[in-house]
């Protein structure tokens, strides 16, 4: 089973963005369960939505408390919520910004993971450039097919398609390819650093 | 066909294809998505004839409800927490009249304090209504059970309640298979009503019983209820038959055999519980499961039947009845032939409260080594309990309890579970 936990504040996308990411699993054959953890429904404030993907039937219900994977939506949620908690040694994290895990002041913290598994993509940047909005989930499930190698972009893109209008759709596939070639050449140049 | 949707979309296209020719609602976190969902249908012309009514409350949704359906019209709704509650008067009367409404609870605490997560008070609180209630372990079973409870109600007369998780299950997107219409067709036939307000032959439904007679239209509500206890597992079996696979029934067992503890419990944390008892197993443990799947009427035989063998029974509910215990273990207790001491209740996950692994292994550690109260209260902060009860000795002008606890507690917003 591999656990995704998506963290972001009310109004980003943070439940369509799990939703998206199971609906991504299932177009790959694997069994997938996405829910929101309903905390406060206010815009702006923090949101969590879990995902997981095996190739078995998902009976688990509890909150996803030690993810593989962690999807952050809003870089200032590290100084608010334990985003962190209970991820693994050798789990994956995605944060969407413009700047670096050292920008952010965690380069002490990321040296206890594996660095290829570590991203950040300005997915609201590919946001606003493609789609006009500032709604950076179809980019973050670019960059998190690339860095986790978990779904593949196609799928993502199936799952987009579903859920949204052709013209909206279309607009979020670009933001989220662009998100997976920018991520794809961050891991190339990492591995070569 | 499989689709990979949301609790509420699956059930709402279920009951599409049941041909309701009446729906009424009121809209109710976590039940919303529900009545949207079929609401658009009948926006849409995807389900016709049938005709969608915005009440102004529950009990209109109710009163609605049970006017269609004695003028002959397959009715539905959906409710939850305080809908249910605002509707009771009314969920008395349709189940009194015995008319076969179908209406889904999508299972949510009751205030005060206000909570919209899901526990199971709010169905729970209408046992003795007289509906059948029947409760859902996952989305494919919240669907199915739709299917099976028109079905069911039709025959019988009564009306049926289906119970899912609220949150858990209605905004959980998982797989399911979707039935076609064919499918439902030929399990679930044109609704032939038992009594109808039909102006060519005039009836009045609905007279006043005096004592003469009143214990005896009561029995005949219990007498049915019994008679639905033989038809819910044959209906299942049908439905296994038309579609292909298992659903609905009284219980369910798992990992029954040599298990000297068994686990009981309804609806969504049923897998949760699995996954612990598959560990437990694993490392050598005799545990097993029931998961009871109709809660009214109350299977008394088959829950004896599965717990011939345990030592010991472990009922984790998300209910209780205040000032007693648990609400389930109490029916539980009565069906066991063991000692009634050797049934505990664990009260757990009310109001949204997580329900992990971790906490369900400790517990049923517990209850394996004999060392498990009567009842317990699963992950009870007693810290915290313990300072409100000081301040209560110390203070007259205590204050209200969950301001003081929210206080106390500070930020949640931080929390992940």
């Amino acid at each position: 089973m591999f656990q995704v936990r998506i963290h972001g504040r009310g109004g980003q996308g943070v439940v369509t963005a799990a939703e998206l990411l199971s609906v991504a699993g299932f177009r790959e054959g694997r069994h997938a369960q996405a829910f929101p953890s309903f905390g406060s429904e206010r815009t702006g404030a923090p949101v969590v939505a879990f995902c997981r993907l095996d190739t078995r039937p998902i009976r688990l219900r509890e909150p996803i408390l030690a993810p593989d994977a962690l999807i952050i939506q809003d870089p200032t949620l590290l100084h608010q919520v334990d985003v962190f908690g209970g991820l693994t040694h050798d789990g994956y994290i995605l944060i969407n910004t413009s700047r670096s895990f050292e920008e952010l002041g965690l380069d002490e913290f990321a040296a206890g993971f594996r660095p290829e598994r570590l991203s950040t993509v300005p997915a609201t940047e590919f946001a606003l450039k493609h789609v006009g909005r500032p709604l950076p989930n179809a980019a973050l499930l670019g960059g998190f097919a690339a860095v986790t190698q978990q779904i593949s972009l196609d799928s993502v893109g199936a799952a987009l398609r579903e859920k949204f209008p052709a013209k909206v759709a279309e607009a979020n596939i670009a933001a989220a390819a662009e998100a997976f070639a920018f991520v794809t050449q961050q891991m190339r140049e990492a591995a070569r650093a | 066909m499989l689709k990979q949707v949301e609790g509420s979309a699956a059930v709402a296209e279920a009951v599409a294809l049941c041909r309701p020719e009446v729906i009424c609602a009121y809209p109710i976190s976590p039940q919303t998505h529900i009545v949207e969902g079929l609401g658009k249908l009948v926006a849409g012309g995807q389900l016709k004839p049938c005709e969608f009514i915005n009440v102004e409350s529950e009990f209109a949704a109710m009163s609605v409800a049970i006017g269609a359906s004695a003028a002959g019209a397959r009715a539905y709704t959906a409710t939850a927490s305080q809908g249910l509650l605002f509707m009771a008067e009314a969920v008395f009367n349709a189940a009194g009249l015995g008319l076969p409404i179908v209406m889904t609870v999508a299972n949510r605490a009751i205030g005060a304090p206000i909570n919209i997560w899901n526990d199971h008070t709010d169905a729970l609180s209408q046992r003795d209504c007289g509906w059948i209630q029947l409760f859902a372990e996952d989305n494919q079973e919240a669907l199915d059970l739709h299917i099976q409870a028109f079905r069911l109600a039709e025959e019988l007369s009564l009306p049926v309640m289906v119970c899912m998780d609220g949150f858990i299950l209605t905004h959980a997107y998982e797989r399911v298979d979707m039935p076609t219409q064919e499918q439902v067709d030929a399990y679930l036939p044109p609704y032939d009503p038992r009594q109808v307000l039909d102006p060519a032959d005039p009836v009045s439904i609905g007279a006043m019983v005096g004592p003469e007679a009143f214990m005896e239209v009561r029995y005949l509500a219990h007498v049915k209820q019994r008679q639905a206890l033989e038809l819910i597992p044959a209906w299942a079996s049908e439905f296994k038959r038309i579609f292909g696979r298992e659903s609905g029934g009284l219980t369910h067992t798992y990992r029954l055999d040599d298990a000297d503890t068994v686990v009981v419990a309804l609806g969504s944390v049923l897998g949760t519980i699995k996954d612990t008892v598959d560990e437990m197993r694993s490392s050598g443990v005799k545990i097993g499961v029931l998961g009871i799947s109709c809660f009214r009427p109350w299977p008394t035989a088959a829950v004896r039947t599965a717990l011939a063998g345990a030592k010991r029974v472990v009922v984790l509910e998300k209910s209780m009845a205040v000032g007693l215990g648990g609400i389930v273990s109490n029916n539980v207790a009565a069906s066991y032939q063991g000692s009634p001491d050797h049934v505990h209740t664990v009260v757990a996950g009310l109001g949204g409260r997580s329900i992990t692994r971790g906490s369900l292994r400790k517990i049923f550690m517990e209850a394996v080594e004999e060392r498990l109260e009567p009842l317990t209260f699963l992950d009870l902060d007693y810290a915290m309990v313990d300072r409100v009860l000081q301040r209560e000795r110390e203070h007259r002008r205590s204050g209200p309890i969950a301001e003081a606890i929210l206080r106390e507690l500070g930020v949640v917003a931080a929390k992940i579970g």
